[in-house]
């Protein structure tokens, strides 16, 4: 099976991946003075679906995240991509955060190629060149970081994923500091890729119509330490507009479970 | 807005089309008439004092007052716009080169051999020009070895002191004590312990460049931003590719600024060690001059040195910004 997924990711198509999360529980800090931040989560994501996590800014989602990408190992429980135990982190799994972080002494061109380089995978300019195409980059190929815009960094920093053909992509808000047009415009785009694509998306994000726009799954997570306090599926056809009134019934029921007031939510 | 613009363009171009005034370039006429001055001063008066003949000083100066007299008519355009900037303090020097004249070689108001005249200085340049260049090369044998060298230990000090827990546990109390040494205080040391005086200033040059450079590279390391790290990990790269490709450039800016103080411990350490050891360069060369009351041959050393310092140091922020030219900051600097 995994000769299989590697046959089609050397073909140049990204093949969803399922992830399991099984009993994690996290903390900052030594044993004496641990903090806790997760809690005793479990959740599974089907290959090729959009999850969102949901939950007050702070509570731990980034850290899940980084736990899935393989950059820190759980203290308790146990994470798995195709129900093979993560380890560390993998091309496989690749994270766009909030803020760009391209290196700002590499031209576009060249931190899209960073992974390709990373790995030693040579002519890679075909694949470069494409996911450029793919994010509407190809003009920008030879700029430096600094001549960008916000959503255009965004952008190169989502193409420096997908030039890898991730099978899992790990968004932590990704949007979150791009003005609402370019959000929406960004948040559209991702939608296509991911279908086109069939990568498996896992979003962390503290917008509750971001998640019911993207995702068709949300689980809404308490403060600190963060439990998964609600399941929300979300089957809603695509497009999905923001006055749907299922649409507008999940949004309340969200923000209640999140702990805003019914007055608000109306 | 666009309006205003074009009428504003519209009335600056008008005059200048229909009726084309000659204007002089005034700083290239002040200079021409400070330099003229200067020349008159120094060839036409007669000398109080003994003094080496004037007539190379009073062509090179009849020489600058011309030139700035010929940008006053064409103006600094073409392949002189770059000097346009430089007008006015040309046009000073001129008024300083005619005073030195005049209160040294025409009234002696200021005494030989402390003072020595204009022509006295320049005359250096060509009685004891092979003496002045070999001090010159052997000062730079010197100095790039060391520099080099220095430049090298320090930056790979640092990377390691930035990069791992335990080489910053081992060197930072090496840094902490030995760094506030000047690194001239070791020569007594480094005179019984490298088999030349040559080695021992090499050794004492590049020490005097490594401790900056080590410092604020291991600073640039630890500044970082650990999420490019993160980023570079989860992309599939080993720690030796992360240090070339995220570690090194990123800690460049702070590298560069160790790399100029270390350029000028450098020099200092230099000039010290030749004067306390050496028989030969630069320092040497003005303790010889001094030791035969020679003050024209020290001031013309001292001019050497500083042109030779000074172009040292723009060749060194050349380097930066060709190295750092993607950085917006070092673009606007």
């Amino acid at each position: 099976m995994v000769t299989a997924a590697a046959k089609k990711i050397v073909a140049g198509a990204s093949v969803g991946a399922s992830v399991q999360v099984r009993a994690v529980s996290h903390a900052f800090g030594d044993a004496a003075r641990a903090l806790p931040v997760l809690d005793d989560v479990s959740f599974d994501v089907p290959a090729g679906e959009t999850v969102a996590l949901l939950g007050p800014s702070g509570c731990g989602k980034s850290t899940l995240l980084r736990l899935i990408a393989g950059l820190d190992a759980p203290r308790a429980g146990r994470i798995g991509l195709d129900h093979v135990r993560v380890v560390g982190p993998d091309p496989s799994r690749l994270l766009v955060f909030q803020d760009p972080l391209l290196l700002p002494w590499r031209t576009v061109e060249a931190n899209v190629a960073y992974g390709l380089q990373a790995r030693g995978i040579g002519g890679g300019e075909d694949r470069v060149a494409q996911a450029l195409r793919l994010v509407g980059l190809a003009d920008f190929a030879g700029a430096y970081p600094h001549e960008l815009s916000g959503g255009m960094a965004q952008r190169a920093a989502f193409a420096r994923a997908l030039v890898n053909h991730p099978r899992v992509l790990l968004l932590d808000e990704p949007f979150g500091k791009l003005d609402s047009l370019t959000r929406m415009t960004m948040q559209e785009e991702l939608l296509a890729l991911a279908r086109r694509h069939a990568f498996t998306t896992i979003l962390v994000t503290h917008d509750v119509e971001e998640a019911l726009l993207l995702a068709t799954k949300i689980l809404v997570f308490s403060p600190r330490p963060a439990r998964i306090i609600r399941e929300v599926d979300n089957g809603l056809p695509f497009p999905r507009f923001r006055d749907d009134p299922a649409f507008i019934a999940r949004r309340r029921d969200i923000l209640i479970a999140l702990g805003h007031g019914e007055e608000f939510a109306r | 807005m666009s309006d205003l613009t074009g009428q504003a363009a519209g009335s600056a171009a008008l005059p200048i089309a229909v009726r084309p005034v000659f204007r002089p370039w005034w700083p290239g006429l002040v200079s021409g008439l400070a330099w003229a001055v200067a020349a008159a001063v120094t060839g036409l008066l007669p000398d109080q004092v003994r003094a080496p003949v004037a007539r190379p000083l009073v062509e090179l100066e009849g020489a600058v007052a011309i030139l700035s007299g010929l940008f006053a008519l064409i103006g600094p355009s073409g392949w002189c716009a770059p000097l346009a900037s430089h007008g006015r303090r040309v046009a000073a020097l001129g008024v300083v080169v005619a005073v030195w004249e005049v209160v040294t070689a025409k009234t002696g108001w200021l005494p030989l051999p402390f003072f020595p005249s204009p022509q006295a200085v320049l005359d250096v340049y060509r009685i004891d020009f092979a003496r002045l260049g070999h001090s010159v090369i052997s000062s730079l044998l010197l100095l790039f070895p060391g520099f080099g060298l220095g430049a090298l230990s320090g930056f790979l000090a640092g990377l390691a002191m930035g990069w791992s827990p335990e080489a910053r546990y081992w060197g930072h109390p090496v840094i902490r004590l030995l760094g506030p040494l000047p690194p001239i205080a070791w020569l007594p040391v480094a005179l019984f312990v490298f088999p030349t005086i040559s080695a021992a200033s090499i050794f004492l040059i590049a020490l005097a460049t490594a401790f900056p450079v080590a410092v604020l590279t291991a600073s640039g390391v630890m500044l970082v931003d650990s999420r490019l790290y993160d980023v570079g990990r989860t992309l599939g790269a080993s720690d030796g590719f992360l240090i070339r490709t995220i570690v090194i450039p990123a800690s460049l800016p702070h590298v560069f600024v160790g790399l100029f103080m270390g350029l000028g411990a450098s020099f200092i350490v230099l000039i010290v060690a030749e004067m306390l050891g050496a028989k030969a360069g630069l320092g040497w060369y003005l303790q010889w001059a001094q030791g035969w009351a020679a003050y024209a041959n020290l001031y013309a050393a001292l001019a050497v040195m500083s042109v030779l310092f000074s172009g040292l140091t723009m060749a060194l922020f050349a380097a930066r910004r060709h190295a750092l030219r993607w950085n917006r900051e070092t673009v606007q600097w």
